[in-house]
């Protein structure tokens, strides 16, 4: 085992990206702070760069065995640099120009980073590692609007995020205790003779943690309050990319877990009361954030059925990353709407968008439908795919959950459809003045939201690049 | 060929939006000449038609989609899909036609429904369980905006409805789908392997399951008793296209789907729920008929008429699964009753809800009572309504009639018991004489006075669809030479 640091290098540049974005902010000039948001971008598009080198190679572990680099790693490194990019171009209306801008683009990259570590990790430790990188920052974006509503989510998201990484650093302890190990390759053997109480419970805290991370049940309180009460391009990145870091993660712990308890079933419940909560809780939200929040608790319930067959189906990994991709881009693109019109904070508001700006009403919809599962979006293909590995793991009745909740969830989706391309104006009150988007959000829903069309088409050519 | 057929209409469609500066009326006769075009290019596939050997398709096109799910684009056409896509491409054009004279929006119209009718060309010619509901899928989308971007009274709340119902039949069809897909051996999406596969065979318990998946899914979109409350709010508040569309090509999703994929692929599941499917036949039958019977509301009782002759169909390919040495013969009779009827119910169908927007439009309501004595200010609307009544009930010479005399000939030789649903026939033509009675004979009255008669391009899209169904009343060989060596296959692969 080696420690291999140029494995790394994806990570090395987004942290040395975020060190400098920090530094050169400090020594700009408030009226040229915009250079750092290139210096982030650049650092973003060389880790995507680089880690689209390493998914062509083989599978390594570095830093003696303690991360992995492999297609997972390689493809969660890749969408969460892009990701994360998206998001820049959501900030470049918002956060230009505003007193903390380039401190929010190095939160951006360290928090980023905290999620690539979670993704590519093979020790409890480092799971560890990645969670604090990953949470901490976002603490800070949560709440540098420095608004009310900020102020109270970044403050529940601090508590949650305390109680829940101390619920994980206890699981990861307890594991240790029983295992004298804290090494995925390792801990498979060990824990098969070990005592099963103790497994459980030290797994399910672990779980938790990394739910906490993913927005899922049962750590999803933080969720909806932080979509609602951030900036809106926090509100996109704290919704999308923690969740692909996490996901990856919960993914090589479920894989290497013994099969000595009903783990499967652990996680379809959990997945279960994830979507079904999400779906239900999303039924009469009236600021779309907030509902886009509840819709991802939701989604992450989706995400969980591939894990819950992790190593019992060939397609579980594979429809795990193309879920986690198509909901990205699919996420964003609904939240670049909400940042076009950052002022607009009511379903009905959006009334008469349709009309008003046809392309990006149609945006809109298609990242809406998208979110649904409707084809030829990607996350058609995600759902198709996650359906047939839970089946094919045997977990037939999670897959049927799965497209009664999608039935559900569609009802609230179209509770913004219909207002878009319906007659009349908005209720008075709701509204202030013209229906004019914010130029880069607009342009990035559009883009995104075809992105997510032609992935979608192109689900073939994805797919094998994913289950390499 | 086939992709040529489906991608027209769309390419059509996104070119209609990326011309913004487009005018109204050049963006109506753009819509007609491309519907026009792609019914020339179908009409062409017909001449070059020959049927294909028993469980292939003709004009097949493959090519790789997902490999990684053996889902695959793959195209085809056989005797129970091209009467299908031929009817879709002639309904869809006299929607053009229509449509000529309206002048709301006529740009994204005309592109809403050349997408729409892509869909519906797709998901006819598709030979993929994936490439079907991804077909499926968008024709629902597309026709939630036509309602509500283009209905009247209350169509938002109709348009909802309409998508929640059928979109939970989708994704009940995407659980069966998934099922067929993991039983297979190797594990496949594709149509003709499957069929062939038959990956239930031997487990009563999965297939049955995976079978009734599909039905439900199936029979929310056709829609049949107990699955049919979306269909006349929908009817009732659709644009005039939107209905005949709806009426004439996407009820038919449902019923192909029957013959496409759940006879040939769950042989022996449907045989032990033949009964089952036969009953719920039977119940849509009669209860269609009657509800229709009680309406008061022209839309809203032919939208009734759908419940009713779509529960024919259901009867047939029902009856079609009872399977006896005997009966083969009759029970193929009764598949290629149910697929004509599926092309007479698009023709007569579409006509009808077409004819009934014009009561819309001279007048603002549906409402029967309000007319009386119609035919003497408009006696050309009258004699359409006429023909298009007579056609829907089964009158001799009309192609309703070739539909249902051999559902019936069929199903009865299988199982006499299915004689009950003649009752529906019974009621159909009373309700039907009813409603001429009321709106066109005696005194003229109420909203007739002033009613102005059916104008150019009225004449020239409903007049076409009654035209093909009366030819294909009197002359019905060449529309069943292409649909009975189909049914004889699907008949035989039931019977496995």
């Amino acid at each position: 085992m080696a420690m291999r640091p140029l494995l790394l290098l994806p990570e090395i540049v987004l942290f040395l990206g975020g060190l400098a974005v920090l530094v050169s902010g400090s020594f700009l000039p408030r009226t040229r702070q915009g250079v750092t948001r290139v210096i982030a971008a650049a650092a973003l598009v060389a880790a995507a760069i680089l880690a689209a080198v390493d998914l062509a190679g083989p599978a390594q572990p570095a830093m003696e065995g303690t991360f992995t680099v492999d297609t997972a790693t390689g493809v969660a490194r890749i969408v969460a640099a892009l990701g994360t990019l998206i998001v820049l171009a959501l900030a470049s209306d918002e956060i230009a120009g505003s007193p903390r801008e380039s401190e929010t683009y190095a939160l951006f990259l360290f928090s980023t980073t905290g999620t690539l570590v979670l993704a590519g990790a093979d020790d409890l430790l480092v799971v560890v590692v990645g969670f604090l990188l990953a949470s901490i920052p976002l603490y800070g974006l949560i709440g540098i609007a420095r608004t009310p509503r900020g102020a109270e989510a970044a403050m529940k998201t601090y508590l949650l995020g305390a109680l829940f990484g101390i619920l994980l650093l206890l699981g990861v302890t307890l594991l240790y205790g029983v295992s004298a190990t804290t090494s995925y390759a390792d801990l498979t053997d060990r824990l098969a003779e070990a005592p099963q109480g103790v497994v459980a419970a030290s797994v399910v805290a672990v779980l938790g943690g990394l739910m906490f991370k993913a927005g899922g049940v049962p750590g999803h309180f933080w969720v909806p309050d932080a979509a609602e009460g951030a900036g809106g391009a926090v509100a996109a990145f704290l919704t999308t990319v923690p969740k692909i870091g996490a996901m990856v993660a919960a993914y090589r712990l479920i894989a290497m877990l013994p099969d000595t308890l009903a783990w499967p079933l652990l996680v379809a419940v959990l997945a279960v009361a994830s979507m079904t909560l999400g779906n239900f809780a999303a039924y009469w939200q009236s600021d779309p954030r907030r509902l886009l929040g509840w819709s991802t608790v939701s989604q992450v319930g989706y995400l969980l059925v591939p894990v819950a067959v992790a190593g019992r189906s060939d397609l579980a990994l594979p429809a795990l990353l193309l879920y986690l991709a198509g909901y990205t881009v699919t996420n964003l693109a609904a939240f670049a709407v909400t940042t076009a019109f950052p002022d607009r904070r009511d379903l009905d508001s959006y009334r008469g968008m349709g009309r008003a700006r046809p392309w990006l009403g149609a945006s809109l919809v298609v990242a809406l439908l998208g979110l649904v599962g409707t084809p030829p979006t990607v996350v058609f293909a995600g759902k198709l795919t996650t359906t047939a590995a839970a089946w094919d793991g045997g977990l037939a009745w999670l897959a049927v959950l799965v497209f009664v909740n999608t039935v559900v969830s569609l009802f609230y989706y179209l509770r913004w459809i219909a207002p878009i391309y319906g007659r009349g104006e908005p209720h008075a009150g709701t509204v202030p003045g013209a229906l004019v988007p914010r130029v880069w959000s607009a342009t990035t829903a559009m883009v995104t939201s075809a992105l997510s069309l032609a992935l979608g088409i192109g689900a073939g050519a994805l797919w094998s690049v994913l289950s390499v | 060929m086939l992709s040529l057929i489906v991608f027209l209409p769309l390419a059509a469609a996104l070119a209609l939006l990326a011309l913004p500066r487009l005018g109204d009326t050049a963006a109506r006769w753009a819509w007609v000449a491309v519907a026009a075009a792609d019914l020339a290019l179908v009409i062409a596939a017909w001449l070059r038609y020959e049927t294909p050997t028993a469980g292939r398709l003709a004009f097949e096109e493959q090519a790789e989609w997902i490999p990684g799910v053996n889902s695959s684009y793959h195209l085809g056409v056989d005797g129970l899909s091209l009467p299908l896509i031929a009817m879709t491409a002639v309904i869809f054009l006299a929607c053009a036609i229509f449509a000529l004279r309206e002048t709301d929006r006529a740009r994204l119209q005309a592109a809403l429904f050349l997408f729409l009718q892509s869909m519906s060309m797709g998901l006819f010619v598709a030979a993929d369980l994936i490439l079907f509901f991804v077909f499926f899928d968008l024709s629902i989308v597309g026709m939630y905006f036509v309602i509500a971007g283009w209905g009247h009274g209350n169509a938002a709340r109709s348009a909802m409805k309409f998508f929640l119902y059928t979109f939970l039949g989708s994704l009940a069809l995407l659980v069966g789908f998934i099922g067929l897909y993991i039983a297979a051996d190797p594990h496949t999406f594709d149509m003709v392997e499957l069929a062939e596969q038959t990956p239930l065979a031997g487990s009563s318990l999965a297939g049955g399951l995976v079978l009734a998946a599909i039905l439900i899914g199936l029979a929310v979109k056709t829609p049949t008793v107990p699955f049919h409350t979306w269909l006349p709010p929908a009817h009732t508040d659709a644009p005039a296209i939107g209905s005949a569309v709806l009426a004439g090509v996407l009820l038919k999703m449902g019923t192909y789907g029957f013959v496409r994929i759940a006879m040939p692929m769950l042989p022996e599941a449907w045989r032990d729920w033949a009964w089952v499917i036969i009953v719920v036949g039977i119940v849509s039958v009669v209860y269609g008929a009657l509800v229709a019977l009680a309406q008061t509301n022209f839309k809203r009782m032919v939208a009734y008429t759908s419940v009713n002759h779509m529960g024919y169909i259901v009867l047939a390919v029902g009856a079609a699964g009872l399977v006896a040495d005997d009966t083969t013969q009759a029970r193929s009779v009764a598949v290629t009753g149910a697929v004509t009827q599926m092309v007479s119910h698009g023709l007569i169908t579409g006509a009808l809800f077409l004819l009934a927007s014009v009561l819309q439009d001279r007048a603002a309501t549906y409402d029967m009572d309000s007319y009386g004595g119609l035919a003497g200010p408009a006696p050309r609307f009258a004699a359409f309504f006429a023909v298009g009544a007579f056609a829907s009930l089964g009158l001799p010479g009309l192609s309703g009639f070739i539909a249902e005399f051999q559902i019936f000939t069929g199903s009865i030789a299988a199982a006499p018991v299915t004689a009950i649903a003649l009752v529906g026939i019974l009621l159909t033509a009373a309700l039907f004489l009813r409603a001429l009675q009321r709106i066109f004979t005696g005194e003229t009255r109420g909203r007739s006075v002033g009613f102005t008669d059916l104008r150019a391009a009225e004449v020239w899209s409903v007049g076409p669809l009654l035209v093909l169904s009366l030819l294909i009343g009197v002359f019905p060989r060449p529309l069943l030479a292409v649909i009975e060596p189909a049914a004889e296959v699907a008949v035989e692969l039931v019977g496995r």
